[in-house]
């Protein structure tokens, strides 16, 4: 089983990320869960939502405590949350930022850094980055495909508002995985 | 048939279309609203043919849906925690004038202090009211047991109304697979909606909830008594024919056993929770440890008769409750299995009160300490040191 | 007046346990003459409901039901919308009027079931609510409720060193119901039984929710005779105490002048539940009287 827990602020869409990228595992055959933390959090607040994939059908109720992965879509966030708290000494971290790795200086052996907020803002016009974080996670892992990615988003934003989504997702996963 | 990645409270209401609902009153409240939003949103895309009450209170909408569901209207409400509570007054008398209603409650604790997030208290307080009442492990199961509780609710041999209890937010909020059954298979599966025959007609003029003098009221209850009894045999048969027809099933629909050849030590939970413990089951498997579970889906009527069958062998009984009988130290699954099972070691262990989350190392601590329990004792899980 | 002809059949038949000279029952009676065969009365908990329906006896001819004290106005909500899916659904009272109707006690009605009755009636259901008033909750022995007049004796409100009895003035449901912006309120009194199935019959032809507020005296809890109850209900109209009126689509219309009002102290004077007032706390009440047929323009 794979978890994965995703940071962000309320109104960030870091509810939806989670839901998006369950949906496209989902169509990669998996069995898949995706749940906010259960807060009374309002906009701007720190939020987290969580996401487990797995081969089987998934039976474990609790929230994530030691994920595989971290996916932090505002970077403000390191100040004030233990992003890294349980993630697993394998684990990894893929987090929206203009620094390098180097200069973020986390503990942690396996960081993606890439500038979701850019692509966003030159794929959607708004600074709104879940649907680019997904194409992120998904460039960065390879645990779910582009196609399943972009399926997930046409699905959950028909129209215009989805293609435009998929372009960000697009970007962030070839920009992250290096692929054309 | 499709499978969609759905949250609890869309399952619940994707059910709601499919069982093509006449009537639906409800009021807003956390974390069920979802629920009937989504009614509301199908209502007026036309995708569902139905009346909605905006009810002003839990208790207008429940008194709504009497008078919808007296009428010959398959008639739906949806509630939580407070809104529950406010409704007791009416529970008592949906089942005493024999509504085939279906009520969903998305379990919420009580205040107070004021708790949005899922114990239940809520249902457990409504226990004696007449309902069936039904919990549910995971979304698919939502959707399954709102159809499968219409087909008990209107059989003719039952004749009450069901209360469909799932876990607010760790269900009504999380998103999963969920394989949508087709309209027309379920139409067909549930009929026509025939009313009982005391249903307001002008045409048959009856007289529904007269007064109850003490030469009669008696026999009346006692035929409420038997109703509910009678229902097991009706909910076991509902959770075969669905099995058939849309291939899944639920234990024998009043309970489910899991991994208990070979299980010394068998914890009984209902709703959500039996997922985290299957989970734990599994992984003691792969290590070499039998443990076993029986879920209880069918809290009332309460199947005596299948857990005690089920819990034969079993040395260690661990009874997971989020809920507290006040001034008996118990929950109230826990009470019941020391009515039903006498002679045993049972353990009772409140958890997940409010939403506190039970973990796996919960589910761990649980079975390590009923294994070395000598006496029968409660015990409170996850609490924090105050 | 011209007796206008009503049908010869009763729908709320004979031999229920109401006391003699009940006003209660006449409304039921009276209601359903106009109302017919295709109706569905809901009650509420009260007089009507306990002295009609001792099971397996009833007096009701149409259908009936009995939910709870505080919620007839969701009862007949839910009663309402199961009509109208049955007949889009399943073509059921296809070309045919089926009429939902209330009848509640001032209990039920003014204070417990207010709640229900305001959402019923600001949701526009096609439904008639009618109050039946005998000014406190008689069935469980005359206590007080909203509609009890300023002075009256009632149980939880009895006269003594320091009272005078009831000490707030008669709580004002119909003008409270037409605040609703609903097409119809009336009032009726049952001592005008053509008036008020007049406006029964008027009111179940308007689409939406209507409401009448009809005053029926009660032998027991009111102290007189029971061979009085039409006297009393005449007197009450005729003093001014409870005028009969219109509030159709917002407009008042009186619907009786007295040619000329009598004193209060005639319908007082008739009843146990005023006998502790002197003089002058009439004179406080008729005062009370006139201010409020001014500004119903009735003198």
């Amino acid at each position: 089983m794979i978890e994965i827990r995703f940071h962000g602020r309320g109104g960030q869409g870091v509810v939806t990320a989670a839901q998006l990228l369950a949906e496209a595992a989902f169509f990669d055959g998996y069995y898949c869960q995706a749940f906010p933390f259960f807060g009374v959090e309002r906009r701007g607040a720190p939020v987290m939502a969580f996401t487990r994939l797995d081969k089987e059908k998934i039976l474990l109720r609790s929230q994530i405590y030691e994920p595989d992965y971290v996916v932090i879509i505002d970077a403000s966030l390191l100040n004030t949350v233990n992003v890294l708290e349980g993630l697993k000494e394998d684990g990894a971290v893929i987090i929206n930022t203009v620094k390098s790795k180097e200069e973020l200086n986390l503990d942690c052996k396996n960081i993606y850094c890439i500038d979701a907020t850019d692509i966003a803002l030159k794929t959607l016009g708004v600074p709104i980055e879940n649907t680019a974080m997904v194409g992120a996670f998904a460039g960065a892992t390879k645990l779910v495909s582009l196609e399943s990615v972009k399926k997930a988003i046409l699905h959950r934003f028909p129209g215009k508002l989805g293609e435009k989504n998929v372009k960000a997702a697009e970007l962030a996963y070839k920009t992250i995985s290096g692929e054309e | 048939m499709k499978t969609i990645i759905t949250r609890g409270t869309y399952a619940a209401a994707e059910a709601v279309r499919l069982a093509d609902v006449d009537v639906v009153a409800a009021y807003p409240i956390t974390p069920q609203t979802e629920c009937v939003e989504k009614i509301a949103e199908f209502i007026a895309n036309g995708e569902l043919n139905a009346e909605y009450i905006k009810a002003e209170s839990e208790h207008s909408a429940i008194s709504a849906i009497i008078g919808s569901s007296a009428t010959g209207a398959r008639s739906f409400t949806a509630t939580s925690s407070q809104g529950l509570a406010l409704m007791h007054e009416i529970l008592y008398i949906a089942s005493g004038l024999r509504l085939p209603i279906v009520l969903v409650n998305v379990n919420r604790a009580l205040s107070a202090p004021i708790n949005i997030w899922c114990d239940h208290q809520d249902s457990i307080s409504e226990r004696d009211t007449g309902f069936i009442q039904l919990y549910v492990e995971d979304n698919q199961e939502i959707l399954d047991t709102i159809i499968q509780a219409f087909k008990i609710a209107e059989d003719k041999d039952v004749l009450l109304p069901v209360m469909v209890n799932l876990d607010g937010f760790i269900l009504s909020h999380t998103y999963e697979p969920v394989v949508l059954p087709d309209e027309e298979d379920v139409k067909e599966y549930l009929g026509v909606y025939e009313p009982p025959h005391y249903s307001l007609n002008p045409d048959k003029p009856v007289t529904v909830g007269p007064v109850g003098v003490p030469k009669y009221y008696m026999e009346i209850r006692k035929q409420l008594n038997d109703a509910i009894n009678n229902s097991v045999k009706i909910i076991k048969k509902v959770n075969k024919e669905y099995k058939k027809l849309f291939g899944r099933e639920y234990g024998d629909g009043l309970i489910e056993c899991y991994n208990l050849d070979n299980a010394d030590t068998v914890l009984v939970a209902m709703g959500s929770v039996c997922g985290t413990v299957k989970h734990v089951i599994n992984n003691l498997k792969k290590e070499g440890k039998d443990v076993g579970l029986v879920k209880v889906r069918c809290y009332r009527p309460f199947p005596k008769k299948e857990i005690k069958k089920a819990l034969k062998d079993a040395e260690n009984i661990a009874v997971l409750d989020k809920n507290v009988c006040f001034g008996f130290d118990m929950g109230s699954l826990g009470l019941d299995i020391n009515a039903t099972i006498k002679d045993k070691k049972i353990c009772n262990y409140i958890v997940g009160l409010g939403g506190r989350d039970i973990k796996i190392e919960h589910i761990k601590e649980i079975i390590n300490h009923v294994e070395k329990s000598k006496e029968n004792t409660t015990k409170w899980i996850g609490l924090n040191k105050y | 007046m011209k007796q206008p002809k009503y049908p010869r059949e009763e729908y709320f038949g004979p031999g229920h346990r109401g006391c003699s000279g009940c006003g209660a029952a006449m409304v039921a009676r009276m209601v359903l003459k106009v109302a017919g065969k295709d109706s569905i009365v809901v009650t509420p908990t009260g007089c009507l409901e306990v002295f009609s329906t001792p099971y397996p006896e009833t007096a009701w001819r149409v259908p009936w039901i009995h939910v709870a004290f505080e919620n007839a106005g969701a009862v007949a909500s839910g009663i309402e919308a199961a009509i109208k899916a049955l007949r889009r659904k399943r073509g059921m009272y296809k070309d045919r009027k089926i009429n939902v109707i209330v009848i509640a006690g001032d209990g039920g009605t003014a204070d417990i079931g207010f709640q229900s009755l305001s959402g019923a009636m600001e949701r526009g259901h096609n439904i008639l609510y009618i109050m039946y008033d005998n000014e406190a909750y008689m069935n469980t022995g005359v206590q007080r409720s909203s509609s009890t007049p300023l002075f009256a004796s009632a149980t939880t409100s009895p006269p003594g060193k320091y009272s005078k009895g009831e000490d707030r003035p008669k709580k004002d449901m119909p003008f409270i119901m037409a605040a609703h912006g609903i097409p119809y309120v009336a009032t009726a009194c049952i001592s005008y039984p053509t008036d008020f199935m007049k406006k029964v019959k008027k009111a179940l032809s308007i689409e939406g929710p209507k409401f009448i507020h009809v005053l029926q005296p009660c032998t027991v809890g009111w102290g007189f005779p029971a061979n009085e109850t039409i006297e009393i209900g005449r007197l009450a109209v005729e003093t001014g105490v409870f005028p009969l009126f219109e509030i159709e689509n917002g407009k008042l219309k009186i619907t009786y002048k007295p040619p000329k009002r009598k004193p209060l102290k005639e319908y007082i004077k008739r009843q146990k539940r005023f006998r502790h007032l002197t003089d002058e706390d009439i004179e406080i009440l008729q005062k009370y009287v006139d201010e409020r047929c001014k500004m119903l323009g009735l003198d």
